[in-house]
């Protein structure tokens, strides 16, 4: 057993726990109502994060005393109980602000899709860690897609389209384990054309891309190099008739409130009147939320000392919004360090998966770093105002059972999986 | 590279959030003033307004509380609202859109739904104001006036205005300050400093308690009670007995500068500006551009001295050197000082004047001598004008007086640069400015300031800053109203002038109005005026103007009395100024002809006169022709139908 603490990642554990102590101590600020009650009342949202906490450390050790070989040999049917619990929601699910994504049992609600993650990130790992996987084989590419689709596309229709989008973070994982950068390429070219076409327009693009496209071929040229004007008209018209779909669904597939939130965004809207009308009704959360962060200065409020916090201000102070309690309370100092402890988990755990000798155990770690880094930096950039509202939470922070259980779940079978490197199968 | 890719990406991200977490919370300063914060509320405890007395203690203002109906809109249930109309007296349409601007302005704050009800109205609808959800009465303190005179000293206190708001910070929309008289004078005085409490509040504006336990409160500092110099029963008789009158009457205390009574009129009763009634009768007072019930005469009222002012010339001269209680000047029924200039008198012709028959017959031709002889003195009728104006400034004239009252003018005595600009330098004499020697001229004063000379003069050579304030409830009065203000004549010249004014009461122009036991010594004076009627300069009667003082020996009193178009200085002037006089040192009148006189006078057919349309008479029947309006062509357009 002693041997075995010690072939633990500790540095991994100290840096989730030091988040998930910070993470309770502001949703125990954002929910405190100013009478003093135990801190294990579980009417308020802090008494049961508290117990929501307790569970985890339950689940920290089921996890760890599972034999490391469970997971790589379970994780079929672990993704198949996954998809089956999403399917599920179909028939039994829970309604809650409008979306189908919880089970009621007793008193406790239950989330499948955060738990969905961990067994997605399983098959995959199980998958490619095949010897007779090949990620240049198009047909094996396809099937590893199909394999982070399915859970995807039971979640958006819930509908959670924020979820959903973590799926995306596996791509880190598929380039990482040898997906041709062409893809990557393309990957980027996409969000640069989506973007530049909600700002410039269709026609813009297509004069843009044509004036690329003839530098590229007279440079090309000037150089001696052979260039097929053919696959330059290709690329040329490929580009329009996307640029022409973005304008297409954002315009009408696109509901209002999503059009709205890109608007704010990419500030579509030029006269600086109605800019300001729009961040403070559209963009209500986000306009409270860089005011609460911006009041709290270099050092903060203190604890308990957020007004805007108290106020209620800030709309899902305790869930997605959490980030903004460590803003104006614990200022720069505090909301830096956030980041910064981010990060030093999030490298610290790549660096940890590249060590491991196994494919799966790499594969798997990948994963959860990446899975980790996508709701990092969609949460805090829409917090802070730099992205888009989208809603997911803040891992280990925003106030949630099956978030919190999740996470841990996740985080803690790779612990499992590196400590068990050393005595391979 | 492959592995790197992640990795970078996550540093770049962290780094980027850095920068914009640097920028909100360390750059960007819209956010950081915690009263700024719009989850906290200053709630404002407002202390009690000063009470105001008068010099012999009698209670003049106090406060009355009042009562206003707020509303919250969003907390209304619906109503019977024909029932509640009715209990506030108010129709359905006045009800549907005092709604609507309160919702307007905001659905979850409280608005002013009928402002200021009676203490009856109150009555009756505390009763069943539970029946109403979302409404509810708020207590509000206003100014009880248990006078109703004295309004121009008084002034009346209203909500501030945009410009108030944006001139002093104190002031939050809707709070109440002085506007006018001591209202405004003692503003702060009177006000005291309201108290804060800064109250936490969630998005909607619900309180959840107090901001960091209270450590930015403040308890409020209760306003002043203060004393006026003012004697409430001489300032009522005053306006009593300028009923039917315009004008002014200023009182003083020549030993310490006290304004004892600042009567104009016609004035009005303060108690006209409280409350919901305050607004339309506010305009009412306002559009009456006419009698100008707002404009305070014994402050603002500026116009030539008159004889008064030949007192002044008198010291001047004694002052010089230029002449002495024997000198003597013989007057030919006026003064020729040129071919086509003659400045007529009543004396009669070849009568021979000295300093005192001068100032009790009011001989023209004497002090146009004196002015000649003062300008004269000087080796250029620059010099010489250097030093009249120097010494007639030494009495309070030609400048703001410095009391305590926030309106006034600054009056004028002319100086060298005055008449250097109208004939060019060195083109002028003494005899371009004779007029100053009757102050017919270019001097021009206010009521007070004709009172401040006659306080002067009744010291015999200094006087105090005129005042309004006797006594600010733990302090003290500015420290400027206890400083003499010294002449630069010398004390032993007042007594020949004195001797003058005493001589006006016991043979000379006053000598039918004297009050019986008390010493007096005044000056009569009699001012042309004009006025514009269809842009044509036309003559109205004289005003009547009185200086007085008495007693003589121990003056307690300085007064000057202006009514407009009174025909000449004792006719009416004189009678109030002897009446004020005898009303304060004995406190009784003994003189009841006079009173009755001026009691039952009116000048009203006076100041009809140049609004009639038809021609008149003025002054000793002097026929005034109406002047007939310029023609003025008016062009027909051409496309107008010709008239049959």
């Amino acid at each position: 057993m002693s041997n075995f603490l010690k072939k633990i990642d500790w540095l991994s554990i100290l840096i989730y726990f030091f988040l998930v102590f910070i993470g309770w101590l502001n949703i125990y600020s954002a929910s405190y109502s100013g009478e003093t009650s135990s801190i294990f009342n579980t009417d308020a949202f802090y008494g049961k994060q508290l117990f929501f906490i307790g569970a985890s450390l339950v689940l920290i050790i089921l996890v760890l005393s599972v034999e490391a070989k469970f997971y790589e040999r379970f994780s079929g049917v672990i993704y198949l109980i996954s998809l089956l619990s999403l399917a599920g929601l179909f028939l039994f699910g829970k309604n809650v602000n409008g979306a189908t994504s919880w089970y009621a049992m007793g008193g406790m609600t239950l989330q499948p899709s955060e738990f969905a993650k961990a067994a997605t990130a399983l098959a995959l790992a199980k998958f490619l860690c095949d010897i007779q996987t090949d990620i240049h084989n198009i047909k094996d590419l396809f099937r590893a897609f199909v394999i982070i689709s399915i859970p995807a596309l039971l979640i958006i229709p819930q509908p959670d389209p924020g979820s959903a989008l973590v799926y995306a973070a596996f791509f880190f994982v598929l380039y990482r384990e040898g997906l041709p950068a062409s893809y990557l390429l393309i990957g980027v070219f996409a969000v640069i054309l989506f973007v530049s076409t909600l700002i410039y327009g269709t026609i813009w693009v297509f004069i843009g891309a044509a004036i690329l496209l003839a530098i590229t071929y007279f440079i090309s040229k000037k150089r001696k190099k052979k260039v097929s004007v053919f696959k330059l008209i290709l690329i040329l018209i490929t580009t329009c008739l996307f640029s022409y779909s973005v304008d297409f669904i954002y315009n009408n597939v696109f509901e209002q409130r999503h059009r709205d939130r890109f608007g704010l965004w990419l500030r579509l809207e030029k006269d600086p009147v109605k800019l300001e009308q729009i961040r403070k009704t559209i963009g209500y959360n986000t306009y409270q939320s860089e005011s609460a962060i911006g009041s709290g200065g270099f050092i903060g409020k203190g604890f308990l000392e957020g007004t805007r916090t108290k106020g209620n201000f800030v709309p899902e102070q305790h869930t997605d919004y959490i980030f903004s309690t460590v803003g104006e309370e614990w200022g720069f100092i505090g909301s830096a360090l956030v980041v910064v402890l981010f990060t030093l988990l999030i490298l610290r755990l790549i660096i940890v998966a590249e060590r491991q000798k196994s494919a799966f155990s790499r594969i798997y770690g990948y994963s959860v770093a990446s899975i980790i880094f996508f709701h990092f930096a969609i949460n805090i950039g829409m917090v802070i105002g730099l992205l888009p509202t989208v809603g997911i939470p803040l891992p280990f922070f925003s106030y949630g059972g099956s978030g919190l259980l999740g996470f841990t779940l996740l985080l803690f079978i790779f612990i499992k999986l590196d400590a068990n490197r050393i005595n391979e199968w | 590279m492959r592995k790197l890719l992640l990795s970078s990406i996550i540093v770049i991200v962290a780094i980027v959030y850095i920068g914009r977490l640097s920028y909100l919370q360390l750059l960007d300063n819209t956010n950081k003033n915690p009263l700024d914060d719009t989850a906290i509320k200053a709630v404002y405890d407002y202390p009690e307004r000063g009470y105001i007395y008068d010099r012999n203690g009698e209670l003049l203002v106090a406060n009355q509380p009042s009562y206003d109906v707020m509303v919250i809109p969003r907390d209304v249930k619906p109503l019977d609202t024909v029932e509640f109309c009715t209990l506030l007296n108010i129709s359905k349409e006045d009800f549907s859109r005092k709604f609507e601007k309160a919702y307007t302005y905001s659905p979850r704050l409280p608005s002013v739904f009928v402002p200021q009800l009676s203490k009856k109205e109150y009555a009756i609808l505390q009763e069943k104001m539970r029946k109403y959800e979302g409404f509810y009465i708020q207590k509000r303190s206003l100014r009880h006036y248990m006078t109703s005179v004295g309004a121009n000293i008084l002034g009346y206190i209203s909500e501030v205005n945009d410009w108030d708001l944006k001139e002093y910070s104190y002031y939050q929309s809707g709070e109440l300050i002085g506007r006018q008289g001591v209202e405004k004078q003692y503003e702060e005085v009177l006000r005291g400093r309201k108290g804060v409490k800064f109250i936490q509040k969630d998005r909607f504006n619900r309180v959840i308690g107090p901001y960091k336990e209270g450590i930015y409160d403040t308890l409020p500092v209760p306003g002043k009670d203060i004393e006026l110099t003012i004697d409430n029963k001489l300032q009522a008789y005053g306006e009593k007995l300028m009923i039917h009158k315009r004008g002014g009457i200023v009182a003083l205390d020549p030993k310490t500068g006290q304004i004892l009574a600042l009567i104009t009129a016609p004035n009005y009763d303060p108690d006209l500006l409280v409350g919901r009634k305050r607004s339309k009768n506010y305009t009412e007072l306002y559009y009456d551009s006419i009698a100008k019930p707002l404009y305070d005469r014994a402050l603002n009222a500026t116009y030539p001295p008159g004889s008064p002012f030949k007192t002044v010339n008198a010291l001047i001269g004694l002052q010089e050197g230029v002449i002495d209680e024997q000198t003597t000047f013989t007057c030919y029924h006026g003064y020729r000082y040129g071919r086509n200039s003659f400045m007529g008198c009543h004396c009669p012709y070849g009568s021979v004047n000295n300093l005192d028959r001068g100032i009790y017959m009011s001989c023209n031709a004497y002090f146009a001598n004196t002015y000649r002889r003062i300008i004269e003195k000087y080796p250029s009728a620059a010099e010489g004008m250097d030093a009249w104006q120097k010494h007639v400034e030494s009495f309070g004239l030609g400048n703001y007086l410095g009391y305590d009252l926030p309106t006034g003018q600054s009056g004028k005595v002319p100086d060298e640069d005055y008449y250097n600009l109208v004939y060019g330098p060195k083109r002028w004499f003494a005899t371009n400015t004779l007029s100053n020697a009757i102050g017919q001229g270019e001097v021009l004063t206010t009521p007070i300031q004709l009172a401040n000379l006659t306080a002067t003069i009744a010291n015999r050579g200094y006087y105090f800053t005129p005042h309004i304030i006797k006594k600010i409830e733990n302090d003290t009065i500015a420290h400027k109203f206890v400083e003499k203000h010294q002449t630069t004549v010398d004390p032993q010249y007042f007594e020949p002038v004195v001797e003058g004014m005493r001589d006006v009461y016991e043979k000379g122009t006053a000598q039918w109005i004297k009050i019986p036991d008390i010493s007096m010594a005044g000056k009569t004076g009699t001012a042309e005026n004009f006025t514009k009627i269809n842009d044509k300069r036309v003559q109205l009667t004289d005003h009547s103007i009185f200086v007085a003082f008495a007693p003589v020996e121990d003056p307690k009193i300085a007064i000057a009395v202006f009514v407009e178009n009174g025909y000449w200085g004792s006719r009416w002037a004189g009678r109030i100024a002897g009446l004020m006089i005898e009303k304060y040192i004995k406190g009784e009148i003994t003189r009841t002809d006079m009173e009755e006189y001026v009691l039952n006078g009116s000048l009203e057919e006076e100041y009809a006169k140049p609004l009639s349309g038809k021609s008149f008479t003025i002054n000793d029947g002097k026929f005034i022709k109406w002047p007939v309006k310029d023609t003025v062509n008016i062009k027909v357009p051409n496309n107008d139908k010709p008239i049959p």
